[in-house]
């Protein structure tokens, strides 16, 4: 699509979300990115602007445009304190769709969206692979942290502390039907996200120990699409497209009460970006889209507001500190605060120290980490220093992206405080509890 | 910018890294907080030391080029936007560190480039006290607080940054390094540079380093939340409370308009049908602040107030203050475009300012809510407009004319604490007269005889400047 006439026609449909920004620069405050490099370009304000001039030919280089664009962690930190409500985030994803439908999505992006991502069964079956041959690469670094590194210099990895890809995919020996389709009490479909399924199956094991416990009766499908984010975030509607409808198709199969997942920003995807980003489907689909993420809940918020965990809390063992870090698509997208510090609480087995900020995003944002590494430890290293001064020996988050980077960061400090899931704090406590 | 050797001369001095030659990270640097057409730099520069202050400076004036000196970019008048599309942009956020902070003599030097509230939050962390907390001081930058000599809400009884700012170095048109001022509580040597340079805009020179004056915190403070029916009463309340000797540390205003919509906004039970809020903080010694709170609830009983709340806990002081913190923002997302002004007024005219915006609110058929700080005059007109609405937008800019009209009118000021830019250039005279403006331009051209230091800001053209 390379017309220009269309492209700008296309960002000018921003235009009424765009001109509500009155430039007061309150982004600066709180922007993460922009906290390191202090650069006008990186800031919402600065985004916005670039994107209005791209949409007005004021500027008329779309791929100056597009580079500044994906340089963004799309935490929403913005957005949450935007004095005028500006709907950032809509606003950047639908303009790196359209600047992406301009210029093309680049062949490897291509290559692994279209050819992997898009087809569960291939995807899984590339992870596998990878899984199998990741060991005579990799070293070990942290025992505590179960952190490896490349054992020799890799364009990939390049400087990361990572968690090995597990040897197979956690839903395939984890798929379950209802015990009792037609009984009685709560019953949910499970959706772990790509990172819990192939990298932490560990939370995935613990939410279905927590659901075992509470009586929760789970249904884990033979196959789990992604939800589409790694997609979204690179402009590729057309994927993002398909794999909610891919999804779609999955989860209608079976009734349920709730959509419940442990990845913050599955959840914040489901419930927000896909009613947001799914406005040019047919009404039909758009129905089925918002009856499903009406559906879908955090697993914190389910376990603590709907089962109502935590009512009495736990006196916890003073020999034990864990302290938690609010994962930006749980706090700044979905308002869930108070909810996994119930659940820390509830399992009564370490005390609960908050660190400072712990709003403060940890610099993963996704392929924003795989893009600008080192900007991304620059930005967490904030982080790494806010968790390592509380002392803890436990570090707890409720997003296996947050999860990985808490990770890699406290492996390179060479700190052994160990990063677990609230839901893995609370499985571990039943039995005591 | 198309000179390309000057650039990489520009990227030799201060690194790569900090130099921004293409297009688009240029555009990024074209407007500020101020609602006026965009105007592209030639290049930007982001100098991390004094040294790469300097040179930069010395490189601009061998060559001519105007530069315009930026903070964060908050500014409200225009006076970050580049003067030309020759200037450059020297951002100053690079230049960020807290010198020194001295408890003993109570000072601090800081780089221009320290963020207001993070200066603020490090002071508090010795148990002193910055007290200028201008509205953007999340993102301002101290630098950029000097040079519009901003104000804030403790205005009334802490004064604003003039008051705070003991002496500075700065580098003149040429790089020179000057110094002001002094770090003693007593400095007659010499002329007093110090405060000329205060709010001087980016036309005098470059601040490099600058001394902040600090203070012990109130021990203790007491908000309140007076309703009134009437502006009216509300105003002579403000005025009887200052007549009977005391001087709050806030005293915030808000009209029937912004209590409705920030009700709307937040919905934090305001009364929708009053006439005006008054928000009062007074601080200081414990027994001088029961005294005082006591005075003043009795003086705004006397003065038709409808009900007075006073906060009993720190929640309650908090949602008093959510009240005035929420103004802004929830008037900017009644429409597109929010045009906040800072006309200001002696106190005792506040009611016939208040009448007079409502008069040209309706004369232009516009959408105005009014807030801001009661106690010294300074008010907030807040033009809710859609930029897009040529036709509309021309009766805004029409009411921003009479809007300065009435305020000189009343014996008032331009600006209270927002400068005057290139917002506001057009108006001086009427503020002033000729004379002052000649003899302003004639300091200007003898201490930047290349009118490269934001050259068309505070009296208007370039060429004429």
């Amino acid at each position: 699509m390379a017309d220009m006439r269309k492209l700008v026609r296309m960002l000018n449909e921003l235009d009424e979300d765009m001109v509500q920004c009155v430039r007061c620069g309150m982004c600066q405050a709180v922007c993460p990115l922009y906290a390191e490099t202090g650069r006008e370009a990186d800031v919402a304000r600065g985004k916005l602007v670039l994107v209005e001039n791209l949409s007005k030919e004021i500027l008329k280089d779309p791929r100056a445009v597009k580079e500044r664009l994906d340089k963004c962690l799309l935490c929403g930190s913005c957005e949450a304190a935007c004095p005028s409500g500006v709907k950032v985030l809509e606003v950047f994803l639908k303009a790196r769709a359209i600047i992406t439908g301009y210029l093309g999505l680049s062949p490897v992006k291509k290559a692994i969206f279209r050819g992997f991502l898009s087809n569960p069964d291939r995807f899984d079956g590339l992870l596998k692979w990878m899984a199998r041959i990741q060991g005579p690469f990799s070293r070990n670094v942290n025992e505590t942290l179960g952190s490896s590194c490349a054992r020799f210099m890799s364009p990939v990895i390049g400087d990361r502390h990572y968690l090995p890809i597990a040897a197979a995919a956690w839903h395939k020996k984890g798929r379950r039907d209802f015990q009792h389709p037609k009984g009685e009490g709560i019953k949910v479909a499970f959706y772990p996200g790509c990172l819990v399924d192939k990298v932490l199956p560990r939370v995935a094991d613990a939410a279905m120990k927590v659901f075992e416990y509470h009586q929760v009766d789970v249904f884990v499908p033979d196959q789990i699409p992604c939800c589409g984010i790694p997609a979204l975030a690179s402009g590729d509607r057309q994927t993002f497209e398909h794999l909610v409808e891919k999804n779609l198709d999955i989860f209608e199969k079976v009734p349920f009460d709730y959509l419940i997942t442990p990845c913050a920003t599955c959840t914040a995807t489901i419930v927000k970006l896909w009613p947001m980003m799914t406005d040019l489907l047919p009404e039909a689909t758009r129905d089925r889209v918002q009856a499903l993420s009406e559906k879908t809940r955090d697993i914190n918020e389910f376990l603590v507001s709907v089962l109502n965990v935590g009512t009495a809390e736990m006196p916890a063992d003073p020999g034990r500190s864990v302290t938690y870090h609010d994962p930006c698509h749980l706090r700044k997208s979905l308002g869930i605060i108070d909810q996994p510090r119930t659940l820390i609480k509830a399992a009564g087995s370490r005390k609960l120290v908050e660190m400072k900020d712990p709003e403060r995003c940890c610099g993963m944002g996704g392929s924003f980490n795989l893009q600008h590494y080192e900007t991304s430890r620059k930005i967490g290293e904030k982080k790494l220093n806010c968790i390592a001064a509380t002392g803890a020996d436990t570090v707890a988050t409720g997003c296996p992206a947050c999860m990985l980077q808490i990770t890699d960061l406290l492996s390179h400090a060479g700190l052994s405080v160990s990063v677990r899931h609230p839901v893995e704090i609370y499985a571990e406590a039943i039995g005591n509890i | 910018m198309t000179n390309k050797n000057l650039i990489s001369e520009f990227a030799r001095i201060l690194g790569k890294e900090n130099v921004m030659a293409e297009e688009a990270d240029r555009q990024a640097y074209s407007y500020d907080s101020a609602m006026l057409p965009p105007v592209v730099p030639g290049l930007v520069v982001r100098p991390t030391s004094s040294q790469q202050l300097s040179h930069t400076i010395r490189l601009c004036s061998l060559h001519g080029l105007p530069l315009t000196v930026r903070g964060s970019g908050t500014n409200l008048s225009g006076g970050t936007i580049p003067s030309s599309s020759e200037s450059v942009v020297v951002v100053t956020n690079g230049l960020n560190r807290i010198i020194e902070l001295n408890a003993r003599d109570l000072y601090a030097v800081v780089e221009p480039g320290v963020i207001t509230a993070d200066f603020a939050k490090a002071a508090a962390m010795k148990g002193l006290f910055y007290p200028p907390d201008p509205g953007s001081q999340t993102v301002s930058t101290l630098g950029g607080n000097v040079a519009e000599n901003a104000g804030g809400l403790r205005g009334l009884k802490y004064g604003v940054t003039r008051d705070y700012v003991m002496g500075m170095e700065f580098f003149d048109a040429g790089g020179e390094l000057i110094k002001a001022g002094s770090k003693t509580v007593k400095c007659v040597s010499g002329f007093n540079l110090c405060d000329l340079m205060v709010g001087s805009e980016g036309l005098l020179g470059v601040y490099s380093q600058i001394i902040l004056k600090l203070i012990p915190p109130p021990v203790a403070q007491q908000a309140m939340m007076a309703i009134f029916d009437t502006v009216e009463s509300a105003s002579e309340a403000v005025s009887a409370i200052i007549a009977n000797r005391i001087i709050p540390c806030t005293l915030e205003f808000l009209d029937n308009f912004t209590i409705r919509t920030v009700e709307d906004f937040r919905h934090a039970g305001l009364p929708v049908d009053a006439g005006a809020l008054l928000l009062i903080e007074v601080d200081g010694h414990p027994a001088q602040v029961e005294d005082e709170a006591a005075k003043v609830k009795e003086i705004c009983r006397q003065n038709q107030a409808k009900k007075i709340q006073v906060a009993q806990s720190v929640e309650e002081k908090e949602l008093i203050w959510q009240a005035r913190r929420d103004a802004l923002p929830a008037l900017a997302r009644l429409k597109p475009t929010t045009i906040l002004e800072d006309a200001t007024v002696p106190r005792s005219q506040l009611p016939a300012m208040i009448s007079r915006i409502k008069a040209i609110a309706e004369k232009y058929r516009l959408i105005i809510g009014t807030f801001g700080h009661a106690g010294d005059g300074n008010l907030h007109p807040t033009i809710l407009t859609d930029k897009r609405d040529t036709e509309e937008y021309s009766r805004v800019e029409a009411a921003i004319d009479e809007i300065f009209d009435a305020a000189l009118g009343l014996g008032g000021t331009l600006s209270g604490e927002h400068g005057i830019g290139l917002a506001k250039c057009k108006y001086m005279e009427n503020e002033t007269n000729r004379a002052t403006i000649e003899y302003s331009k004639r300091l200007k051209s003898v201490l930047d005889p290349k009118n490269i230091l934001n050259p068309g800001k505070m009296f208007g053209g370039r060429d004429d400047g």
